[in-house]
C-alpha cells in the first residue's frame, strides 16, 4: 500500500516506455555475458588447465575479453539510458509541481512554510530522480542476476544451488524488518530537514527584528534545538543503516563459507570437478553486490516513497479557487461589482464577515473604512478571487465572479497592496506584469499620476533589476511602483488596498490628485485607513466586525455615526492644543 | 533571464584585483576567477574543513582503524578460498579426511563474523562523526550570519542566507554521509588488494597493476569534464532555488496580475537548463562508470591468459587463479563508486568555498572584543520595580554613506535623556539614517554615537539591545503563538507582562477576539494578521523590552487611525521618563515630541519644540499646513 505513492508517478514514466523496454532489453544482455564469464573460468580450469595443452587458453581468454567488453558496452547504454530516462521525469515531475502551486490560493501559501515547498520541489524530487535513475534499475538487474545465476548454479551442483538459494530467506525477513523501521526514520528526518529550512529562512527574513532586540541568542537557541532534533533523527537513521548493512553483508560470505565447505566435500567425493567448483565461486562473486547493494536500493526506494508521498500531499490539495467547469470570459466589462448577502470565514473558524450587501455603480468609487481587524482587506480581496466567498456571492456586472474564468476576471481588476510585492526582474517587466502590450506612453501615465518618475533615475533606468536579486527600493518607492502597475492595466475595476501608507505627505498629495482624474470611469474599491484618501471617494462603506455598519457620503457619516467619527476624525483639540 | 535590461552588479567590472578584494563571499558572483584565487579558495575551504574535523581527531582514530580491520577481514575471504582450494581438498582426495578443510572454513566463519561486527562499529563511528560535524556546522554558521550586519544582509539578500544553510550544507553532508565512506574503504581495499596480489604471485601480480595507467588516464580525463559539468548543474539548481522562493513568496501579486504562465515559462526555462546540465552529468557518468569496469573485465581475461599459462607451467595453483580472479573484481569496484563519489566531492567544494567565504566576512558592526556592559551614566544597576530611565543619545560630527552617497555630513545632536525627538523632513532627507545610527544597524562612516558617553561600538550587543529598541514599519512575526511573538520582546517576561504590554497598546482589543487569543498560531511570516495589527504586535514586542531609548521608525504608517491614538496615548505615558527618536511622515505623532529636528539633506536646518517651529514660518509650518489640509 505505501508503495502505491511511487505507482502513482507511472503517468510520468509513460514517455519513456520505449526507454524502459530498452534499458531492460540492455540489462539483460549485459547480465547475460557477466554470467557467461564464470562459465567461460570453468572449460578453462577444467580443460586446457586441466589437460596441460596451452593452444585452448588464448581462445577462451579471448571469449572472457569479448563477453567483458560486451557487458561495459551494455551498462554504458543502461546507464546511460536510465539517467535519461530518470531526468526527465524529475523534470516534468518538478514543473508540474510549480504549476500545480502557482494554482493554490494565496491561503494555500499562508498555510504552507515555504521552506516545506521547497524541500519538497527539490529535495523530494531529486530522491525520486536518484531511485529511478539507480534504484529501480539496480533492484531489476539484481533480481535478474539473482535469477539466472542460480539456474546456472542449480545446473553445475543442485546441493550448493539450494544452499545459495536459502541464503535469500533471512535477506528477504531482514530486508522487510528494515524497510519498516527505516520508512518512519527516514520521514522524520526529511520532516525535520524542512522545519529547520522554515526556520533558517525566517531568520534570514526577519533578521531586522532580530537585531533590533539583540535576539541572536535566542534565535540561536532556538536553531539549536531545531538542529539538535534533526541530530538525533539523523543519528537513529546512521544506527539503523549500519545494522542493516552489516547484517546484509554477512550474508553472501556465509554463504561463501558454507559453499567452500560442501563444494570441497563434493569435489572430495568426485560430485563435482575442481572447476565446477571454481566456477560456483566465481558465480557466487556475481551475487555479492546485487546482495552487498540491496539495502542500498532499499534505502532509497524507502526514501523515494516518503519523498513521493510528500510530494503528493501538495499535488493531492484542490485548488480552491479555480476555473469552474463551463467557466465564461467576459470579455468587457462594464464595471458593475454587487455584493449580495456576502459572509466569510477562515475554514471552520469564526465568521469575518457577515452579511454583506454592497452595489458599486460601474465608475464609481467606495471607500471601506473600519478599524483593524474589520475585514476591509478580506472583502476586497474577494473581487478578484484572491478568497472565494463562504457565503452569498460577488458578481460582475452580473456574473458570480466564480463563474467567470479567472484570467478574464483578473484581467478587468487591478490591484495593488500595501505590502507591494516586486520580482526580480527588470522595473519595466514589472510594470507590464498584468499588461504586457501596453505602450510606453501608457507606461510614462502610470508613473507620473504614481509619482513613480523616480524610475528614471535609477542606473539603468526603466531596465534596472529591482526584486530580491535587484537593487532594493525604499518601501515608499516600491508602493509607488505597485500602484502604477495596477493602473498601467487600465482595469474596469481596481481593488486598492491602502497602497499609500508608506509615502510621505506631500508625495501621497501628489499622487491623490492624480488618482482622482484617473479613477474616472473605473470602478474601485478603496480600503482606506487615513481622511486624507477619502477625499478620492464617492460613498464609503463602515465596517464593524464584518457586518457593514453604514454606507454614505464621507460627511453623512460623521454626522450620523458616532463609530465612524470615532474612527476617522483626528482629535482636534490635540492638534490646537 | 527574466530580465531584458542589465542587474545592478554587472557594472562593477573588476580588473585583476589584490587577494584581498576577494575575501568573504565576493568570489561568489565572480564569472571568471583569477588564476591565484583558485588555490587561495582551496586553502580557506581546507583550513575550516580540518577544524570542523579537529574536534574527532579520537573518534576519527579509532573510526581509522576500525576500517583497516574491516577491510583486512573483508580481503582475507577470497584467501581462504583460495587456502581451501589449494590446501583442503588435496587431503580429501588423498582420502586423509575433511580436517583441514574444516578448519579452514571455520577460520572463514569467524572472519566474517569479525568483519561483521567491524562494520557496524565503523558505520555507527563514522556516522556520528559526520552529523557531529554537521551540527556543529549548522550552529557556526547560524551564529555567525545572525553576527553579521543589516548592511550585510542587504546586500546578500535572505535568498542566499537560506541556500547556503540548507542545499550547501546538504551537499556537504552527502559527501560525510556517503562519499567519504566509499572513498576511504575505496582507497584502502585497493591497496590491500594490490598487496595481496603481489603477494600471492608477483609475475601476474605485476601483469594485473600494469593495468593501471589506464584507469588512471580515465580518471584524469573524468576529473576534467566533471568540474565543469558539475558545476554547471551546481548553478542552474540555484537558479532553480531563486525563482522559486521568490515567485511563491510573492503569490498574491502572482494571481493578482496573472503571472502564472510567464512564471511557469521562467520556471521551465530554469528547470531545463537544470535538466540539461544533469544529461551532461549524467553522460559523463554513463561513459566513466562502465568504461573503469570495462578496463576490469579486460584484467580478468588477461588474468585468465597469464595464470591459465602459469598453471600449466607448474608456476601456480588453480587455488591463486581462483583468489586473483575474485581479488580482481573487486580491485575496480571502487574505482566505479569513484564518479559518484567525485559528484559529491565537487558539491561539497564548492560548498565549502562559498562557507568559508560567508565565515570569514567580518560584521561591519561588530560587538567590541571587551565590552562595557552597563551603560556609563548608570553606574547603578535601577530596582527592577522602577522603569529604567532614558539615556542620553548624542551624535558627535557623524558621517554616513552608503556605497558612495554622503547622507549626513558631520551631524551634531544631543538628545538628553528623557527627551522625545521627533525628526521630520522630504524622503531621502537622512532621517532613517539617523535612526539606524542611533540603533546601530550600521557605523558612521566617520564621528561617533554616544549613549551615556559610551561609544555604541564599545557597548555589547546585548548591553546595547536591552537599552535601545527600534520598532520599524516592517514588523515582521515569527511563526508561533502571537505572544511567542510578543515574549520575543523579553523572552523572561511572564504571561500577564505580556499581556499588560499588549493592554497598553490597545493590541488586546483585536487580540482577544482571535480564536485562541494570544495562543492564535500567526502562520507564515505573520499572515493570519492584517499588517495594521502585526504592526500593533511589533509595538507590544517593543513595550515589553521596556528600553531606555526607543527609535520609531515610520512605526505607525500602516496603523488605523484609532489604532494609532491608542498607540500614542500610551506612547505620551511610556516615553514620559524615557528617550525616544520618532520618524513619521504623518505629523500627528510628532505631536507628542518634546522636540522637532527638520533635516535637509542631511541637516539639522530647524530645531525647536513643536510649537515654537509651528510659528516660526519655517519648514515645518510648511510640512504642517501641508498634513492638516490632508485631513479633510
Amino acid at each position: 500500500m505505501r508503495s502505491s505513492a511511487l505507482w502513482r508517478l507511472k503517468p510520468y514514466l509513460r514517455p519513456h516506455y520505449g526507454r524502459l523496454v530498452l534499458m531492460t532489453v540492455v540489462a539483460g544482455a549485459g547480465l547475460g555475458a557477466a554470467t557467461l564469464v564464470p562459465l567461460v573460468v570453468k572449460a578453462l580450469i577444467d580443460g586446457p588447465v586441466a589437460r596441460g595443452e596451452r593452444s585452448g587458453i588464448w581462445l577462451l581468454a579471448l571469449a572472457a575479453l569479448g563477453l567483458g567488453l560486451f557487458e561495459s558496452v551494455a551498462a554504458f547504454l543502461r546507464r546511460y539510458t536510465s539517467g535519461n530516462l530518470a531526468i526527465g521525469l524529475e523534470t516534468s515531475l518538478r514543473s508540474d509541481l510549480y504549476a500545480h502551486l502557482q494554482r493554490q490560493p494565496v491561503a494555500f501559501h499562508d498555510g504552507w512554510q515555504s521552506g516545506q515547498l521547497l524541500s519538497r520541489a527539490l529535495t523530494d524530487v531529486k530522491v525520486i530522480r536518484r531511485f529511478f535513475g539507480f534504484g529501480l534499475v539496480f533492484l531489476v538487474v539484481n533480481l535478474f542476476t539473482f535469477a539466472v545465476v542460480l539456474v546456472l548454479m542449480v545446473r553445475l551442483e543442485p546441493l550448493l544451488a539450494g544452499i545459495t538459494a536459502l541464503s535469500a530467506v533471512p535477506l528477504l525477513a531482514l530486508s522487510r524488518r528494515f524497510e519498516r523501521e527505516y520508512l518512519a526514520v527516514s520521514r522524520q528526518v526529511q520532516d525535520r530537514h524542512g522545519d529547520l529550512a522554515t526556520l533558517v529562512e525566517e531568520s534570514a527574513l526577519g533578521i531586522r527584528v532580530i537585531k533590533a532586540f539583540g535576539r541572536r541568542r535566542l534565535m540561536g537557541r532556538r536553531f539549536g534545538d531545531q538542529a539538535r532534533l534533526l541530530y538525533e533523527s539523523s543519528i537513529r537513521q546512521v544506527r539503523l543503516r549500519a545494522r542493516f548493512w552489516a547484517l546484509i553483508d554477512m550474508i553472501p560470505n556465509l554463504t561463501m563459507a558454507a559453499v567452500l565447505l560442501f563444494g570441497g566435500l563434493a569435489v572430495g567425493r568426485g560430485a563435482l570437478s575442481l572447476g565446477g567448483l571454481v566456477a560456483f565461486v566465481a558465480l557466487l562473486v556475481l551475487l555479492v553486490w546485487p546482495i552487498e547493494s540491496l539495502g542500498e536500493i532499499l534505502a532509497m526506494a524507502e526514501e523515494a516513497t516518503s519523498a513521493a508521498e510528500r510530494v503528493f500531499e501538495v499535488l493531492d490539495t484542490e485548488p480552491g479557487i479555480r476555473d469552474r467547469p463551463g467557466a465564461v470570459v467576459l470579455a468587457e466589462a462594464r464595471g458593475r461589482i454587487r455584493f449580495e448577502g456576502v459572509g466569510f470565514s477562515y475554514g471552520s473558524g469564526a465568521p469575518v464577515l457577515r452579511g454583506i450587501d454592497l452595489d458599486l455603480a460601474p465608475g464609481e468609487t467606495l471607500a471601506l473604512v473600519g478599524m483593524t481587524g474589520a475585514g476591509k482587506t478580506t472583502l476586497a480581496s474577494l473581487v478578484p478571487r484572491l478568497q472565494d466567498v463562504s457565503e452569498g456571492r460577488v458578481t460582475l456586472d452580473g456574473h458570480d465572479v466564480r463563474d467567470l474564468t479567472l484570467a478574464s476576471l483578473r484581467s478587468h481588476v487591478g490591484m495593488a497592496f500595501e505590502d507591494p510585492i516586486l520580482f526580480s526582474a527588470s522595473v519595466r517587466e514589472n510594470l507590464l506584469l498584468g499588461a504586457p502590450h501596453a505602450g510606453d506612453d501608457d507606461i510614462e501615465a502610470a508613473l507620473a499620476t504614481a509619482q513613480a518618475g523616480f524610475v528614471h533615475r535609477l542606473p539603468w533606468g526603466l531596465h534596472t533589476r529591482v526584486g530580491e536579486q535587484g537593487l532594493s527600493l525604499s518601501g515608499g518607492q516600491r508602493q509607488r511602483l505597485a500602484l502604477a502597475r495596477a493602473l498601467v492595466t487600465r482595469p474596469r475595476v481596481l481593488v486598492l488596498d491602502d497602497p499609500l501608507s508608506a509615502l510621505d505627505v506631500h508625495t501621497e498629495a501628489l499622487v491623490e490628485r492624480g488618482l482622482r482624474r484617473e479613477l474616472e470611469g473605473i470602478t474601485t474599491l478603496l480600503v482606506v485607513h487615513r481622511p486624507s484618501t477619502l477625499a478620492l471617494a464617492d460613498r464609503v462603506a463602515f465596517l464593524q466586525d464584518g457586518r457593514i455598519a453604514a454606507v454614505g457620503t464621507h460627511s453623512e457619516l460623521l454626522e450620523r455615526v458616532p463609530a465612524y467619527r470615532d474612527v476617522l476624525s483626528r482629535e482636534v483639540e490635540e492638534l490646537a492644543s | 533571464m527574466s530580465s531584458p535590461g542589465p542587474g545592478p552588479g554587472a557594472g562593477g567590472g573588476a580588473t585583476a584585483p589584490a587577494l584581498d578584494a576577494w575575501r568573504g563571499v565576493a568570489a561568489e558572483s565572480a564569472e571568471e576567477l583569477p588564476p591565484g584565487l583558485r588555490s587561495f579558495l582551496r586553502g580557506r575551504s581546507r583550513a575550516l574543513l580540518s577544524s570542523l574535523l579537529a574536534p574527532h581527531r579520537g573518534p576519527f582514530l579509532v573510526g581509522s582503524s576500525l576500517v583497516v580491520a574491516e577491510t583486512a577481514a573483508k580481503l582475507a575471504g577470497p584467501f581462504l578460498v583460495q587456502l581451501g582450494i589449494d590446501r583442503g581438498i588435496p587431503p580429501l582426495l588423498r582420502g586423509e579426511g575433511a580436517t583441514p578443510l574444516l578448519a579452514i572454513v571455520a577460520a572463514f566463519l569467524s572472519v566474517v563474523l569479525a568483519r561483521g561486527l567491524l562494520e557496524y562499529l565503523f558505520l555507527t563511528v563514522s556516522g556520528r562523526i559526520g552529523e557531529d560535524v554537521l551540527l556543529d556546522l549548522r550552529h557556526r554558521l547560524f551564529d555567525h550570519f545572525q553576527r553579521l550586519s543589516l548592511s550585510f544582509h542587504e546586500r546578500y539578500t535572505s535568498g542566499r542566507v537560506i541556500s547556503r544553510l540548507t542545499s550547501d550544507v546538504e551537499a556537504i553532508s552527502e559527501l560525510l554521509g556517503s562519499g567519504l565512506l566509499t572513498v576511504t574503504t575505496g582507497v584502502l581495499s585497493f591497496v590491500g588488494i594490490a598487496t595481496v596480489l603481489v603477494v600471492l604471485d608477483p609475475f601476474l601480480g605485476a601483469v594485473t597493476l600494469a593495468v593501471f595507467p589506464a584507469v588512471i588516464a580515465l580518471t584524469v580525463w573524468f576529473r576534467r569534464r566533471a568540474e565543469v559539468v558539475y558545476r554547471e548543474t551546481r548553478e542552474a539548481v540555484a537558479l532553480v532555488i531563486i525563482h522559486f522562493v521568490e515567485s511563491l513568496g510573492g503569490m498574491r501579486a502572482v494571481q493578482a496580475f496573472r503571472r502564472e504562465p510567464r512564471n511557469q515559462d521562467i520556471f521551465d526555462h530554469v528547470n531545463g537548463r537544470y535538466a540539461r546540465a544533469n544529461l551532461r552529468a549524467n553522460r559523463l557518468g554513463a561513459v566513466f562508470g562502465p568504461g573503469v569496469s570495462g578496463i576490469g573485465r579486460a584484467t580478468v581475461a588477461l588474468v585468465l591468459l597469464v595464470g591459465a599459462h602459469r598453471v600449466v607451467a607448474g608456476d601456480m595453483t588453480v587455488g591463486v587463479l581462483t583468489a586473483f580472479l575474485l581479488y580482481t573484481r573487486r580491485f575496480f569496484e571502487p574505482m566505479q563508486d569513484l564518479s559518484q563519489f567525485y559528484n559529491l566531492f565537487q558539491a561539497a567544494v564548492a560548498a565549502l568555498e562559498k562557507l568559508s567565504g560567508v565565515l570569514e566576512e567580518r560584521p561591519e558592526v561588530a560587538e567590541p572584543l571587551t565590552s562595557v556592559e552597563r551603560g556609563a551614566g548608570s553606574a547603578v544597576t535601577p530596582p527592577a520595580t522602577v522603569r529604567s530611565s532614558g539615556h542620553e543619545v548624542r551624535l558627535e560630527a557623524v558621517r554616513f554613506a552608503y556605497r558612495h552617497d554622503e547622507v549626513l555630513h558631520g551631524l551634531d545632536l544631543i538628545v538628553p535623556a528623557g527627551q522625545t525627538v521627533a525628526l521630520v523632513g522630504a524622503t531621502g532627507a537622512g532621517k532613517s539614517t539617523v535612526a539606524r545610527l542611533i540603533g546601530r544597524f550600521y557605523d558612521p562612516t566617520a564621528g561617533r554615537v554616544l549613549l551615556d558617553g559610551v561609544d555604541l561600538r564599545d557597548l555589547g550587543d546585548e548591553a546595547l539591545r536591552s537599552r535601545v529598541v527600534t520598532v520599524t514599519q516592517e514588523s515582521h512575526l515569527f511563526s508561533g503563538t502571537v505572544a511567542d511573538n510578543i515574549l520575543l520582546g523579553r523572552p523572561d517576561a511572564s504571561r500577564p507582562e505580556m499581556e499588560e504590554a499588549a493592554r497598553l497598546i490597545g493590541a488586546d482589543r483585536f487580540l482577544v477576539s482571535l480564536p485562541d487569543g494570544y495562543d492564535t498560531q500567526v502562520r507564515t511570516r505573520g499572515a493570519r494578521l492584517s499588517a495594521g495589527e502585526r504592526q500593533l504586535v511589533a509595538f507590544a514586542r517593543a513595550f515589553l523590552a521596556d528600553p531606555g531609548v526607543l527609535v520609531l521608525d515610520e512605526a505607525t504608517s500602516s496603523l488605523d487611525l484609532p489604532s494609532e491614538r491608542l498607540v500614542q496615548r500610551a506612547l505620551r505615558v511610556l516615553l514620559a521618563d524615557r528617550t525616544a527618536v520618532i520618524i513619521a511622515h504623518r505629523l500627528s505623532t510628532v505631536e507628542i515630541a518634546d522636540r522637532v529636528l527638520v533635516l535637509v539633506d542631511g541637516r539639522i536646518v530647524e530645531d525647536g519644540r513643536p510649537r515654537d517651529l509651528l510659528g516660526a514660518g519655517g519648514h515645518y509650518h510648511a510640512l504642517h499646513r501641508a498634513w492638516a489640509d490632508s485631513l479633510v
